[in-house]
């Protein structure tokens, strides 16, 4: 099925938006028995740290398909230090863009 | 008039949680204009997604190159927990017609999590607690949004500035209060080696969704407590 009707941002932009409210006005329509099911629920917890963890690691070690180690893996470094120091979240994204840029700079 | 002390510590949790998590919304505007979303398409996702960690995938798979189609299935797979905080949240509430749809757009971690911890002060603080909440953390999520996808576009290429680890970075901060146990960082550190080992031979977006299997599989296995 062709679907560059429309353009491949905006459909992400729309898609997302829409499935998102139907999950959220469903939760608040539907009998609550239907999804408290404990294996539904301790899966549904695991789900965020599975694509969470993915998305990180994608996006620190590879590009257009390849994996590398660059200046992003040093500031997702610090960045990994910073949480572990308990610091609060800007520090910990600050932390890791100052480290990345000062190396590409260097670099 | 008098002074209810609970609904005036109601308050300041909510506020408090409310500008805290709005800060995120910088680092997300910036990702969204960094992954070559527009402007008004990365406010746009703040206002109409309205989900933290499925606006945070949205931008960081469509950056990466992935198809609008996995970029949606990611992030509806990481909103089916608002579906679940709605179910929690529809009989504290009580709401029906427009306000049950205000409702349900900013049921998020936050708005039900503060409810949820006010409780056991009253149904009353429960419901403040979740509207002050999630009306403060969308007003704030939002501004923000703006000054960071305005701020990413006048600075040009991002690695010069560091956004490119910065993204990765904010993700990290999402992810680390959700590792609570054993299971839960084996599961990451299973979820990133499977990721990394599927990029080279599969279009983007179809590593990352792909480990929502190994959620399903550890969720089998695992111990459940009633």
């Amino acid at each position: 099925m062709e679907i560059n009707l429309i353009e491949p941002f905006w459909l992400a932009v729309i898609g997302t938006s829409l499935f998102a409210f139907l999950l959220k006005i469903t939760g608040h329509s539907v009998p609550k028995k239907w999804l408290s099911n404990p294996r539904i629920l301790k899966i549904n917890s695991l789900i965020p740290i599975a694509l969470l963890s993915a998305l990180v690691a994608v996006q620190s070690f590879t590009q257009e398909s390849r994996i590398v180690a660059d200046q992003r893996m040093a500031g997702v470094g610090v960045a990994v230090l910073a949480l572990i120091l308990r610091a609060p979240f800007p520090v910990v994204v600050i932390s890791a863009a100052a480290t990345s840029a000062a190396l590409f700079h260097i670099g | 008039m008098s002074i209810n002390p609970n609904r005036n510590q109601v308050d300041r949790t909510a506020l408090s949680v409310a500008f805290t998590v709005g800060l995120y919304g910088a680092a997300f505007g910036a990702a969204g204009v960094t992954a070559g979303f527009s402007i008004l398409q990365t406010c746009l996702l703040s206002i109409l997604l309205f989900s933290g960690a499925s606006q945070f995938a949205v931008v960081g798979i469509m950056g990466a190159g992935g198809s609008a189609v996995s970029a949606i299935a990611t992030a509806t797979l990481l909103g089916f927990r608002n579906a679940l905080y709605g179910l929690q949240m529809a009989p504290i509430l009580k709401v029906k017609g427009l306000k049950r749809i205000l409702a349900a757009q900013i049921t998020i971690d936050e708005s039900t999590g503060v409810a949820l911890s006010q409780e056991h002060l009253g149904v009353k603080a429960a419901r403040q607690g979740f509207w002050l909440t999630g009306i403060g953390v969308f007003i704030f999520w939002n501004i923000f949004t703006l000054a960071g996808a305005l701020g990413a576009q006048a600075m040009g290429n991002p690695a010069a500035w560091g956004l490119d680890a910065a993204v990765p970075a904010a993700f990290l901060g999402l992810l680390w209060p959700r590792l609570i146990n054993k299971t839960d960082r084996l599961l990451a550190l299973a979820a990133c080696a499977l990721a990394l080992a599927m990029t080279p031979y599969f279009v983007p977006g179809i590593p990352i969704i792909s480990t929502a299997l190994l959620a399903l599989i550890f969720g089998l296995r695992a111990k459940i407590w009633k």
